[in-house]
């Protein structure tokens, strides 16, 4: 995996330091399954949003002020009278909700095709890490701009803790600094939300390199057994990934030119007032499914708990799915109640924006069972009952087909390389 | 691994138009992109509209100092009396280190008592002392530069005079610094 | 793939933020010159509105995130927006004595709230704050339109509603009672331009005002949009045939 190269200045950096080798190594060599649709753009989106988040949000801590006096105004500030400042704001702004965007989708292509099984078991739990902290960078970044939902937001996320039985109080009160979400608050947020994406890059590093060692997953589910199955990243992935890019920037400057507040809260323009709490305190359209599912159970503290686990049951995936293939594509139960999953899930967004009663909380209460026992009780049941379509030969055989057709004599066999 | 780096001909001086096209858009619009985050470090509009500031000067007594705040530093304008506007003449130009005529330093001819400066030493940008040092105009206490009473540098180590801003009178009684 | 639709139904649900608290009619949907992607501020509208907030709104309602100087972006030349902003006094200081003292205002200055402090503007309003209006636009659902309807929306109270003490029914208003009594009366200002300053007219221009105050960057945001689109759609298009080019020897 050396480079080849005539100049004597790589050279010289390459002996020393084998960045070139490892780029080439990662991005441009790097040998990756052949079939990979458009739901695998996904990944690199993520990462082209992280550093958008990052860029952005460097430059807005130029301008703005941790201050619970001055937090508002000082955004304001950025809107009115920075060069630029509202374009920047608004890319942050709408940023956070499109890398929630592409990092659900992301998150769904892997239920969907198995990606979180054998030998990839580390990839997926790295990657359940990097969205628990992109949710709490994501939290934290909206208290910022310091108004009413901003307050009240991180007034009621706070309080969950209080839930914990004993210790909560005091948890609380260590997380405000104060009695109350306060200045001291605000400017222990800002602070970690300025250092908690320079961790998610370490994780994402760490992710890629788990994806590099066994490489990426693929609709068929089945394992790259020879070169005949891949394609080097460079030109391929890389031109279908820039494509995938460009239709993605059409999207995001669609919100911010032209819809810069549609997915906020007009509360949100209103200055912080501890003495007032908005009608409805709604989070941020990413987190309403969870918010939802708080809500669905009457007990205060078994809903910070189903809250919680509704995230942590993911870490538990590579165990609870028992079926001994990955893609859904030949799995015929799994995939329906897979696309159930993803209906309840956007159903629970659409009860956590409403209020907690009526039809809402029905609705809710359905959604949130039918979560759990997704993962639960049908994967491990499905896994097991379940017949499997045959599965191809290889990803190159089935190429040669014109991709995803199986072959007649497949086994059902696509447990981990040799 | 897919082979194929050399199409017809025809398909690949195609290929190649379509990439020199997609990394020329490509580089124009890194450019655009980036300029947004190199431009909110320019002075935003609300520094800018504080870029020049209206001073009332009917109130300065002859030999009189004030300084006012100005772009974040301080403007010293004085009331300079008859003595040391003719001292400041009298002065050759060959013995200035930065030479400068007296006239040049006051943008109203019909106005030398008035003399307007930027108060920051041209040697290390510190504040000088109004009414001191050896020649009777300003003393920068950091180093030991002696200013004249038009603002010149006679001694120490700065090898400047002392900035003269851009200034307009307004009438008789206010001037417009910036 | 299914999840594109459902995705944009979860957005679009999502996105949609709850309605306020039930007992309220929905604001009027207004077609406003400024709305849409191309759309642009009517000047004239602009300058009448700054007139109804000058003389009707500021008497309790501050703008404090406008400074005099963004007037010069609704069309008022630089000596006008001079004179604009002395006529206000500003409070500076502290001057050479240590003490404050007022001065005309400069165009530097930001808008002089009517009151000094929300306690101050509580003892005088019969304890009910009158809100900045600054960017009262985007901080209310319904936008524009709510501003519009509740500005035009005063009514006789119906027969059953009781109002209490200093309150105006009002049903765009949540709990339909509001403490502002109705601010806008037929010929209230006199504009400069020979429009009639009928209620409806000056509610429209005093809302087409607040929606620049609130956005002021709002005419230049969708122009750059526009072109940054265009310019996305040929950089795709582009992208697109290299991407086939490239695959074509998969395929």
């Amino acid at each position: 995996m050396g480079i080849q190269t005539n100049n004597s200045i790589v050279k010289w950096i390459e002996y020393r330091l084998p960045v070139f080798s490892t780029l080439n190594h990662s991005l441009i060599d790097y040998p990756t399954p052949r079939n990979l649709n458009y739901w695998y753009n996904f990944g690199s989106l993520a990462g082209v949003c992280l550093v958008v988040q990052i860029i952005t949000g460097i430059v807005l801590a130029m301008h703005y002020t941790p201050h619970a006096s001055m937090a508002f105004d000082s955004t304001e500030h950025i809107m009115r009278d920075v060069n630029y400042g509202w374009l920047l704001r608004y890319i942050h702004a709408n940023g956070a909700s499109m890398f929630f965007l592409v990092v659900y989708i992301h998150i769904f292509r892997g239920l969907y095709y198995g990606s979180y099984k054998m030998p990839r078991e580390l990839l997926w739990w790295l990657g359940i890490v990097i969205l628990l902290l992109m949710m709490a960078t994501a939290f934290m970044g909206y208290v910022l701009p310091w108004g009413q939902m901003s307050f009240w937001g991180a007034t009621v996320i706070t309080n969950l803790f209080s839930a914990i039985p004993l210790v909560g109080t005091p948890i609380v009160e260590w997380l405000w600094g104060g009695f109350a979400v306060g200045n001291a608050t605000l400017s222990r947020f800002y602070s970690l939300h300025y250092l908690l994406p320079f961790v998610i890059v370490g994780l994402v590093m760490l992710h890629l390199l788990a994806l590099h060692q066994h490489k990426s997953n693929n609709p068929l589910g089945i394992d790259i057994k020879g070169p005949q199955d891949t394609i080097p990243f460079h030109p391929y992935y890389t031109a279908k990934d820039l494509f995938g890019l460009g239709v993605f920037a059409i999207v995001f400057a669609g919100f911010v030119f032209f819809a810069p507040n549609y997915l906020g809260h007009p509360d949100n323009y209103i200055e912080a007032n501890p003495l007032v709490t908005p009608a409805h305190i709604v989070p941020e359209w990413y987190l309403l499914p969870f918010y939802a599912i708080l809500r669905s159970i009457p007990d205060k503290f078994l809903g910070v708990v189903a809250m919680f686990a509704s995230i942590f049951v993911l870490f538990l995936l590579p165990w609870l799915d028992t079926s001994r293939v990955r893609s859904a594509t030949f799995r015929p139960i799994y995939k329906q109640v897979f696309w159930l999953l993803l209906i309840c899930c956007v159903a629970l967004g659409w009860v956590g924006a409403n209020p907690p009663e009526g039809i809402y909380l029905v609705v809710g209460r359905i959604a949130t069972t039918f979560y759990f026992l997704f993962f639960l009780v049908l994967m491990p049941l499905i896994g097991w009952f379940e017949r499997p379509r045959p599965l191809p030969e290889s990803i190159g055989a089935s190429v040669a087909k014109t991709g995803g057709g199986a072959p007649a004599d497949a086994h059902a066999k696509p447990e981990g390389r040799v | 691994m897919a082979q194929g780096k050399h199409g017809q001909p025809q398909g690949a001086s195609r290929r190649d138009f379509l990439y020199i096209a997609a990394g020329g858009l490509g580089a124009v619009g890194a450019g655009a992109f980036a300029w947004p985050f190199i431009h909110q470090m320019n002075p935003s509009k609300d520094v800018l509209a504080l870029s020049s500031i209206e001073v009332d000067i009917s109130k300065i007594t002859e030999g009189q100092t004030i300084t006012v705040s100005w772009r974040g530093k301080p403007v010293f304008i004085r009331h300079r009396t008859k003595a040391e506007i003719d001292a400041a003449r009298a002065v050759q130009l060959g013995e200035l280190p930065d030479p400068q005529p007296d006239d040049a330093r006051v943008r109203a001819k019909d106005r030398p008592q008035w003399l307007i400066l930027v108060g920051v030493c041209t040697h290390l940008g510190c504040v000088p002392l109004n009414n001191q040092g050896e020649y009777g105009g300003w003393f920068c206490p950091c180093h030991g530069s002696h200013y004249d009473t038009s603002g010149r540098i006679r001694k120490g180590p700065a090898p400047a005079n002392l900035e003269v801003p851009s200034y307009e009178f307004l009438g008789d009684n206010a001037v417009r610094i910036g | 793939m299914r999840p594109i639709a459902a995705l944009a139904l979860c957005l679009a649900l999502a996105g949609g933020p709850a309605l306020a608290a039930g007992d309220t009619t929905p604001p009027k949907s207004v077609d406003w010159p400024h709305g849409g992607p191309f759309g642009t501020f009517d000047r004239a509208a602009l300058q009448r509105g700054f007139l109804v907030y000058k003389q009707v709104c500021a008497a309790c309602h501050g703008l404090r995130q406008v400074a005099y100087r963004n007037l010069n972006e609704i069309g008022f030349n630089e000596a006008q927006v001079k004179v604009l902003a002395a006529e206000v006094e500003v409070q500076d200081g502290p001057n050479d004595q240590g003490e404050m003292f007022n001065r005309p205002g400069r165009p530097s200055d930001r808008f002089r709230s009517p009151f000094a402090n929300p306690q101050a503007a509580r003892a005088a309003n019969n304890g009910a704050l009158p809100p900045d209006l600054s960017l009262i636009t985007k901080a209310r659902a319904g936008g524009g339109g709510y501003i519009y309807s509740l500005l035009t929306g005063y009514r006789n109270p119906p027969a059953e509603v009781k109002l209490a003490e200093g309150m105006s029914y009002n049903p765009y208003f949540a709990g339909r009672q509001i403490a502002m009594a109705p601010p806008l009366n037929e010929g209230a200002v006199e504009f400069a331009d020979g429009t009639k300053a009928g209620v409806e007219q000056m509610a429209w221009d005093v809302t087409t005002f607040l929606a620049w105050a609130a956005e002021p960057e709002m005419e230049a945001r969708k122009r750059m949009g526009v072109k940054v689109i265009l310019f996305l759609l040929v950089l795709t298009g582009v992208l697109y045939a290299v991407k086939r080019k490239v695959w074509a020897e998969v395929h």
